[in-house]
């Protein structure tokens, strides 16, 4: 059955147990997948065992997780796992109440979103990334707007930023005829591709993808994904948290699941499947319990679907 | 710009004066100043309602800065100029009270700008009262205040007088053009500009990037209060008086003439040569239904018309611009 992995010498344990967890992480990653080993550079970001508590509440506990220049770290997890709240910390709008967090090696912490954004961590929020009304231009540059001229003949440089947006455009793929377009009128996945070269373009280091696919189709998604990895091969280092382990396994390198607020493991690539990762997800203990109390249903369609679920909860076994 | 020329010729048709005034140097004079009154407020509120914000109390600011100026001039003997400068002071200082209280309580502006309204509606007519022994007129007396003659030429006076006609062009007409590149620069040009559309496009997208959303809306304000102390100073040079109550029930046109210019009532959208393109068609309403001899009671009726077609087709370009290409 499809207990949680026998085959990753590198799964953390769920709390306090092992306080070297994040390290052990590194060098558990192996040597096949990634070029980077404990001797090589630091992750351009690593939090290590951080936990936060609202109130009484355990939003996030003893959770590790790094991510390296070049590479996608996928954060997975189900509704309410901690994922948002890992977010807001890796972005700088929570501080962790314990853990550390390793900017390029160096312990950092982040007084708020915006000296995360100083340091080089963009975060592209699913909604709040770009104005619709807007044109791609001025999405684009907003908020760093290029500038000729000085005093109050200062105007901005559009030209500039028109070619410069374009160019960074067609780094993703994509070709923006009329630079006037309005962002409204791009498809979902266009405009994530707007937050995301722009991000890349002001010199994010670290991007942050909250969810970037779970509002759009399977064709989107699947434009969305071009662009993980297009931010991954210009040497950025990708942090994509979803909860779809179809969108998240093509492109990571790395896997860290989340379940409850706490750490369900961490895996390398070439250690996991996309089965194992969805069985994981969704608990596969408890899918097969689900399945068995279907079973006794006397509805034939209902057994039906209790087939496929048991099923589906054996294969990755 | 197709709808002003429309309007434009339907008074053209319309026209019944004696001898067809409405192509005339008359008519023109008196459609370009009336829309040059309407036009240099209605053009900062365009791009306050860009900003996504409203200002209801731009339409007595232009009477309460004129009934200060006459105060000033009028009662107390200050020089022109320097009255002038006060006013700008108070006007900076109702624009700043307006945008603070709006970006702090995150109350909607629309009800902020009202009760300011009524404050200096109320606070203004009880004021030229009390101070004014019982007259709501403040006019001055003096031969030649100091400095009056002088601020007259710049902003109250005309030019292009001839013999057809006697009263000219007035200067407001030129301060109207200056405000409307100013304003089309600032919006269309500048990174302000920028902000202003994505103050009132999506305000928290804008914050996420770093755009200074709140002082954005806050200078807005403050421009909508200026643009009015303009008019006031204007008006009052232009008359050497002022009313109380003057100027109440402006708001509206300034925002129809927004709205009729294609400013999105929700924000994020539009553009100032719309604004003051609105503003003209409010002014040739305003004349034109008198050169074509009706009761001027109608320009309300036909301004309303106009504003629900704007709308009407505003709210179809809005729908386009977000609708998905594929």
């Amino acid at each position: 059955m499809s207990e949680p992995p026998t085959n990753t010498k590198e799964t953390t344990a769920m709390s306090g147990e092992n306080p070297e967890s994040a390290p052990a992480v590194h060098t558990g990653r192996s040597a096949a997948t990634s070029p980077t080993t404990t001797e090589g550079p630091a992750p351009a970001l690593e939090v290590r065992s951080v936990s936060k508590y609202f109130g009484s509440v355990n939003a996030l506990e003893d959770v590790s997780l790094a991510v390296h220049a070049g590479q996608v770290t996928c954060v997975l997890g189900d509704n309410g796992a901690g994922k948002s709240t890992l977010i807001k910390i890796l972005s700088g709008v929570h501080t962790p109440d314990s853990g550390e967090m390793l900017f390029d090696g160096d312990p950092v912490t982040f007084a708020g979103p915006r000296e995360a954004r100083a340091h080089g961590i963009a975060t592209v929020f699913q909604d709040l990334a770009t104005v619709p009304l807007m044109s791609v231009w001025r999405n684009f540059f907003l908020g760093n707007e290029p500038t000729r001229g000085r005093g109050p003949l200062q105007r901005m440089d559009i030209k500039q930023a028109q070619r410069v947006m374009r160019e960074e455009m067609a780094k993703m793929g994509i070709d923006v005829r009329d630079p006037n377009q309005t962002v409204g009128t791009l498809s979902g996945g266009e405009r994530q591709a707007v937050a995301i070269a722009r991000a890349v373009y002001f010199g994010a280091k670290v991007l942050i993808l909250d969810e970037p696919t779970s509002a759009l189709g399977v064709r989107q998604s699947g434009i969305v994904l071009k662009y993980v990895i297009q931010a991954r091969e210009l040497g950025r280092a990708v942090i994509f948290i979803t909860h779809n382990p179809h969108h998240a396994y093509p492109v990571g390198d790395r896997f860290v699941l989340l379940k409850r607020g706490r750490m369900l493991g961490s895996y390398a690539k070439s250690d996991t499947s996309i089965a194992k990762l969805t069985s994981l997800m969704a608990g596969g203990a408890e899918l097969e319990e689900l399945s068995h109390e279907l079973q006794r249903a006397v509805d034939p369609s209902v057994k039906e679907v209790a087939k496929e679920l048991a099923a589906e909860v054996k294969t990755p076994g | 710009m197709l709808a002003a020329i429309v309007v434009f010729l339907l008074f053209a048709i319309t026209d019944s004066s004696a001898n067809h005034l409405w192509l005339k140097q008359t008519g023109v004079a008196a459609w370009t100043t009336q829309a040059a009154f309407f036009g240099i407020v209605a053009v900062p509120v365009g791009l306050l309602m860009i900003g996504g914000e409203f200002d209801l109390s731009a339409g007595v600011m232009t009477g309460v800065t004129a009934i200060v100026m006459a105060l000033l001039v009028g009662k107390w003997h200050v020089n022109t100029w320097i009255a002038i400068l006060i006013t700008i002071a108070f006007a900076t200082a109702i624009g700043l009270i307006n945008g603070y209280i709006v970006v702090l309580t995150k109350l909607p502006s629309f009800i902020v700008t009202l009760a300011t309204f009524f404050i200096l509606r109320g606070a203004s007519t009880g004021g030229v009262l009390l101070l004014n022994s019982g007259s709501t007129q403040i006019t001055v007396t003096t031969a030649h205040p100091a400095g009056l003659s002088s601020a007259k030429s710049i902003f109250g006076s005309s030019f292009f007088s001839s013999g057809s006609l006697p009263s000219g062009y007035s200067t407001a007409i030129l301060w109207f053009i200056a405000v409307t590149i100013v304003g089309t620069w600032v919006l269309s040009r500048t990174t302000f500009g920028n902000w202003i559309f994505a103050a009132g496009g999506d305000q928290n997208a804008a914050r996420n990037v770093g755009v200074p959303v709140n002082r954005t809306k806050v200078l807005l304000f403050v421009s909508t209060a200026l643009a009015a102390a303009l008019v006031g100073i204007i008006s009052f040079t232009q008359a050497s008086s002022a009313v109380s109550e003057q100027g109440v029930g402006y708001e509206f046109f300034y925002i129809i003439a927004a709205v009729v210019g294609g400013c999105l009532l929700t924000g994020g959208y539009g553009s100032a040569i719309g604004a003051a393109l609105g503003a003209c068609i409010i002014g040739m309403a305003f004349e034109g239904v008198i050169y074509a001899g009706w009761d001027s009671s109608w320009d309300f009726a036909f301004l309303g018309v106009i504003l629900f077609l704007a709308v009407v087709v505003n709210t179809l370009i809005y729908r386009r611009a977000l609708k998905a290409r594929r």
